[in-house]
């Protein structure tokens, strides 16, 4: 019997680590830029034209999300940040929209549809912005502090519980932090 | 009529589809750059389809990133810039080979340990295997008797076979 344990107890070990690795997402890769500057950019808005930088945003905390109207779990997306937005529980929370690779037109009519949880979006037309996040699929998500440094990351999109579970609690955190 | 009518059809699908091929990428613009831009990015992975490499994606991402390193090259990068761009932005999980470093060290080293141990274990079951042959008594004598048993036995077995089979 005891010439079996070793080989049995090394199969059971396998097999935990197979498990873990079955639950593991391979899309969630984890991103460098977490603990660091949101790196600097200057993009037109969407709606009017000016143009904005990371520097602007100094002493607010917001949420830099990657959108786009041609990006299908967007749709699922979009509802839950609409809803945040309407809830007003955390009215100092500006998001930001990213309109990764678009048309401008169709961005503009996406909103006009399905409604605009955007204190402002800007206009990435040609990804580059993107490369420099890290972006390899829309939806993503960066949770930038009042010192701009990105503190979270979230890739796919958010959903109801991991915004209450994970999202919120951070914001919170944030928001009490000095300047 | 109807054999008339798929000839046309067929004729003018092949005049259709030069159409629907894709625009032809910049290749022979440079074709030392082009060069260098495969071998690098043949050891970067696509993110958007995880097990390709950026050099054969045809995802939209792997080409804006080509794009991006095609830049870097013609602005005098060297290839360890631009494998430190791609690591900043998507981490070391863009590099086919992960850097040797303190996370990494069981990856790299993992296969030497369990080689070590496998060929420790060897030895030690070669060495009792030979202890064990060494102190266990010599394999007894048949007696004559025996002998010719067996020599029968072996000698009777083919047609032995040949009796159970008819």
């Amino acid at each position: 019997m005891k010439r079996f344990l070793i080989p049995i107890v090394l199969f059971i070990v396998l097999i935990g680590f197979l498990a873990v690795g079955l639950k593991r997402d391979p899309r969630d890769v984890p991103s460098p830029l977490v603990g660091k500057p949101a790196p600097a950019f200057s993009l037109p808005m969407l709606v009017g034209g000016q143009s904005l930088s990371p520097q602007d945003m100094r002493g607010k905390v917001w949420l830099f999300n990657v959108w786009a109207s041609w990006c299908v779990s967007c749709r699922d997306e979009h509802p839950v940040l609409v809803k945040f937005v309407k809830s007003g529980k955390m009215p100092e929370i500006l998001i930001v929209g990213l309109n990764y690779k678009d048309q401008t037109d169709d961005a503009k009519a996406w909103l006009a549809r399905f409604g605009n949880p955007y204190t402002l979006s800007l206009v990435d037309a040609d990804g580059r912005v993107g490369i420099d996040y890290g972006v390899y699929g829309v939806p993503e998500t960066y949770v930038i502090d009042k010192r701009g440094v990105i503190r979270m990351k979230h890739t796919g999109p958010i959903t109801e519980e991991s915004l209450t579970s994970r999202i919120m609690p951070l914001l919170a955190t944030l928001e009490a932090e000095p300047r | 009529m109807i054999m008339k009518f798929c000839l046309w059809l067929l004729l003018s699908l092949t005049l259709l589809a030069p159409l629907q091929a894709n625009e032809a990428v910049p290749m022979a613009e440079d074709p030392v750059l082009e060069a260098r831009l495969v071998q690098l990015s043949d050891n970067l992975r696509c993110l958007v389809c995880q097990n390709e490499s950026l050099s054969g994606s045809h995802a939209d991402l792997a080409k804006d990133l080509r794009r991006e390193i095609r830049g870097l090259m013609k602005a005098g990068k060297s290839d360890a810039e631009i494998l430190d761009f791609m690591v900043a932005r998507y981490g070391d999980f863009v590099l086919y080979r992960p850097p040797v470093k303190p996370t990494t060290w069981l990856l790299w080293g993992g296969p030497f340990v369990l080689l070590v141990a496998a060929i420790f274990l060897l030895l030690n079951l070669l060495r009792r295997r030979a202890v064990a042959l060494r102190d266990s008594p010599p394999p007894e004598q048949l007696s004559e008797a025996e002998r010719l048993r067996a020599r029968s036995l072996l000698d009777g077995e083919s047609s032995a076979k040949k009796d159970v089979l008819s």
